[in-house]
């Protein structure tokens, strides 16, 4: 298999501080990675680095074969790379199903020979809020939704962009163990089409189950990447991170 | 083209001590945009508002107008707490500052002018003191007391503020709120109080720059509107929220509108600030002295 | 409804109003009609920035400054007919809305809105200085007595803002509901989410100051020959800001009928106050309401209205 995503040396700082010091990570077309941390450790910035929310000063991003660097955040989501945002950030005035047709006109549209019609667009978005569980929530606003449904919200707008990769960002911190389950479920179905996942999560049931790969970040370096169990069993991620 | 020397000369120590002045008239910005990242685009009104304070002070009793600003410097930091108040009520808590927030200080900017334009009409006002007329000189170098004297007013101010800030609790507290909330929490200091008393502060300082201001110019109400691209374009010059930043972006901008007024007329100064302004904002928007 | 179908449903409002005002016969009919519906299309072009991007522009009198000053440059060198100096206005004020915009948008909206601000003070600065166009002395326009057809000129004049405002609050109405809107909508909402679901922020924001700023131009270069003399002062005037402003607010900025609603509202008050008691103390009266507005009901009428009736329909 080829690699969709590759970074190389990535490192970013804030002033004085080092938040990522020359990562790489290569994720294949298909796989499903999860990336653990404790909190500081950078997780969220390498997503932001990774999706252009953030500039990198050092290292490189490629992703499917094409060098991001210079590239703004949409134009990325065009290419097919799509994120959830750990906090929750849904557009306040625009009904749920409004939300998910933002990806659809500016990203779907945007790619060669994929324009709907009304009807379709409609189904589309109907199909995503199904995948959720949030069908009957359609009109409301997002500030009717609670706390988990606004997670939803943000994985089906992050599905709606039709992304080859997806980024969840701590897409179930919060949640019950029904639910989390429920979202695992979705994530696996969404990679059986063949969208490669990065899960960034601190439920460490959720990625032991779902990742074929972990990669593990503590201050801003990657000390660890393999099989969920072998890294597990790596010391260095033991003293680091779940010793504490 | 040759330049005289003494022409020159001339424009520079005027450009360095008008900087002196228009430190102190931005050094309250600095404080509500720079730090609390309040755009309080009214602030030059409260300036007008301390120049007619002054004025008429001086006109009514014959008080010097920086005896009165210090005098009033109680009740501008009031009247700061109570805008900071209702500005935090209705906008900063609900969550929706950013639109509706600038839209009302424009409107108290506009009230203000309008207001003092109802009752004391559009004629220039002016202060008497006995340091008005005199001029210090020194060789080449003349000293007209008239800008001297803001221009000292303006660097105590900047001292006072930069040791305030950095050396007791209160002052680090506030340079804490625009960095990092935890550490805000650590030192079990109330956000909202922290922050209504930096407001306070950056509203009183428009008392003395309101003094410092009728004692280099004479005022009437829209003259504040002048000086928001001069202020704006100074905070930005020199990096938000840093004081020293402020003294230098306010004499380079000090500078340049002295030169500007001496070698093509004082009607074109105001474009200079905001030919500075745009460029800045264009090219380096951390400020001159940000990485 | 259609835009198409909107367009001939306001047409015909406004060929209602105008049929009216001509049936009265009365010149102070159409001399305050022009300026409310120069309110209407100041608040409309001013909403299509500030109220669908989020945007604050306070520079509203330096746009439609642009316009007025671009019609004196025209009339001094070979007067032109109204309309072409309205597409001249519309050009220039456009393209200086491009321009601040590609300055300043890529930073926090305040320092946008600080740019503005500065603008103002900056154009007037320049036609101070400029002789050509009468300096701070102010220049004189003379338009013609009558016109054919209409013969009225008060009445063409009027004609012509209300076309012009027609025009604006149907594309207000058009972009809100195209995926122009849309994009809007998210960068008033959260621009980091808008870039992420593949909105082109930059762009977009570009589209709306200089579509903003072209009408701004566009509702100024009737102007001079509304007023017939032109000065500094009072074409930089900050009522223009003022007004561009709280109109929306208080109408509410989510939607074109909110300009709408407030332009005509507090234009027609302004009309009454002016008349009544003076023209600062109304100036006063607008700064007053737009702030209580945006502390009390900050979703301005139509907000209000909406809220009540979700409430009441259980939605």
């Amino acid at each position: 298999m080829t690699d969709l995503l590759e970074i190389g040396g990535l490192s970013k700082r804030f002033g004085g501080f080092v938040a990522l010091d020359g990562i790489d990570l290569a994720v294949k077309k298909g796989e499903r990675l999860g990336l653990i941390g404790p909190n500081g450790s950078g997780k969220s910035t390498l997503v932001n680095c990774i999706c252009g929310t953030l500039h990198n000063e050092a290292g490189s991003v490629k992703f499917d074969g094409k060098s991001l660097a210079g590239m703004t955040a949409h134009q990325r989501t065009r290419l097919g790379l799509a994120r959830s945002f750990q906090l929750p950030r849904p557009f306040m005035s625009l009904s749920v199903a409004d939300n998910l047709r933002v990806p659809l006109l500016y990203t779907v549209h945007a790619r060669e020979g994929r324009k709907f019609t009304h009807a379709e667009m409609e189904d589309h978005c109907g199909e995503f809020l199904r995948l959720v569980g949030l069908a009957d929530k359609a009109k409301k606003l997002p500030r009717d939704l609670s706390m988990v449904e606004m997670r939803k919200l943000e994985l089906a707008r992050a599905m709606a962009a039709e992304p080859k990769l997806l980024i969840a960002d701590e897409a179930m911190a919060g949640l019950s163990h029904v639910e989390v389950d429920d979202i695992l479920a979705l994530l696996v179905r969404l990679n059986e089409r063949g969208i490669t996942i990065i899960l960034i999560e601190h439920i460490m049931r959720a990625v032991m189950a779902f990742s074929q790969r972990v990669a593990v970040l503590v201050s801003g370096k990657k000390i660890a990447d393999g099989g969920p169990q072998e890294v597990m069993r790596n010391p260095e991620v033991e003293r680091a991170y779940l010793g504490q | 083209m040759h330049i005289p020397l003494d022409l020159l000369v001339g424009a520079l120590v005027a450009g360095l001590l008008l900087g002196g002045f228009y430190a102190a008239v931005t050094v309250g910005v600095s404080i509500s945009f720079g730090i609390l990242d309040i755009v309080n685009i009214a602030h030059p009104a409260f300036i007008i508002l301390g120049s007619y304070v002054a004025y008429i002070f001086n006109a009514q009793f014959g008080l010097d107008p920086i005896l009165v600003s210090v005098l009033a410097l109680p009740a501008f930091y009031a009247l700061g707490a109570l805008v900071y108040q209702v500005y935090y009520q209705s906008f900063e808590k609900r969550g929706q500052d950013a639109l509706r927030g600038l839209a009302f200080f424009f409107g108290l900017l506009f009230i203000t002018e309008v207001a003092l334009n109802l009752y004391f009409g559009v004629d220039y006002r002016y202060v008497e003191a006995s340091y008005l007329g005199p001029t210090l000189h020194f060789g080449m170098i003349d000293l007209p007391l008239r800008l001297l004297v803001p221009c000292m007013i303006s660097l105590v101010l900047l001292a006072a503020l930069q040791i305030f800030l950095s050396r007791t609790f209160t002052g680090r507290a506030i340079m804490a709120v625009s960095q990092d909330q935890l550490a805000l929490q650590l030192m079990a200091a109330n956000p909202v109080r922290i922050k209504r008393i930096a407001f306070a502060i950056s509203i009183a300082t428009c008392s003395l720059a309101g003094a410092c201001l009728i004692i280099i110019q004479p005022v009437e109400p829209s003259v504040g509107r002048e000086y928001i691209g001069r202020i704006f374009a100074i905070c930005v010059l020199g990096g938000l929220g840093s004081l020293p930043g402020t003294l230098i972006g306010a004499m380079l901008l000090g500078l340049m509108e002295s030169i500007t007024s001496t070698f093509y007329g004082p009607s074109w100064a105001p474009a200079v600030a905001f030919g500075f302004l745009l460029l800045t904002l264009a090219f380096r928007p951390a400020g001159i002295l940000g990485r | 409804m259609r835009t198409s179908a909107f367009l001939l449903v306001m047409a015909a409002v406004a060929a209602a109003v105008f049929a009216a005002g001509h049936f009265l016969g009365s010149d102070y009919f159409f001399f305050a009609g022009y300026t409310v519906l120069q309110f209407v299309v100041l608040a409309t072009a001013w909403n299509i920035l500030g109220g669908y991007t989020g945007y604050v522009n306070f520079g509203t009198a330096a746009f439609f400054a642009m316009g007025a000053y671009a019609t004196v440059a025209i009339y001094k060198l070979y007067p032109l007919p109204i309309p072409v100096l309205i597409l001249i206005g519309g050009v220039v004020s456009g393209i200086a809305g491009f321009g601040m915009g590609y300055l300043t948008l890529r930073l926090r909206g305040a320092f946008f809105s600080i740019a503005t601000l500065a603008l103002a003070v900056v154009l007037q600065t320049l036609v101070v200085n400029w002789r050509f166009v009468g300096g701070s002395r102010g220049a004189y326009i003379i338009g013609p007595a009558t016109v054919p057809i209409l013969g009225n000129y008060i009445e063409y004049l009027f004609l012509i803002m209300l076309t012009l405002a027609v025009l604006a609050i149907t594309a207000a109405r058009a972009i809100e509901r195209s995926q122009l809107g849309y994009g809007f909508a998210t960068i008033r909402d959260d621009e980091v989410a808008a870039e992420a679901s593949g909105v082109p922020t930059l762009r977009l924001k570009l589209i709306a100051t200089t579509i903003s700023g072209a009408l701004m131009g566009m509702a100024g270069a009737p102007f001079p020959y509304y007023i017939g003399y032109v000065e500094p002062a009072s074409t930089f005037g900050l009522a223009y800001a003022v007004n561009s402003i709280a109109m929306p607010m208080i109408g509410g900025t989510t939607s074109w009928a909110g300009p709408l609603i407030g332009a005509i509202l507090l234009g027609i008050v302004q009309q009454v106050a002016t008349v009544t008691i003076s023209s600062a103390v109304n100036l006063l009266i607008v700064g007053v309401l737009m702030v209580a507005f945006v502390i009390i009901a900050p979703k301005g009428i139509i907000g209000f209205f909406q809220d009540r009736w979700r409430a009441g329909s259980g939605g």
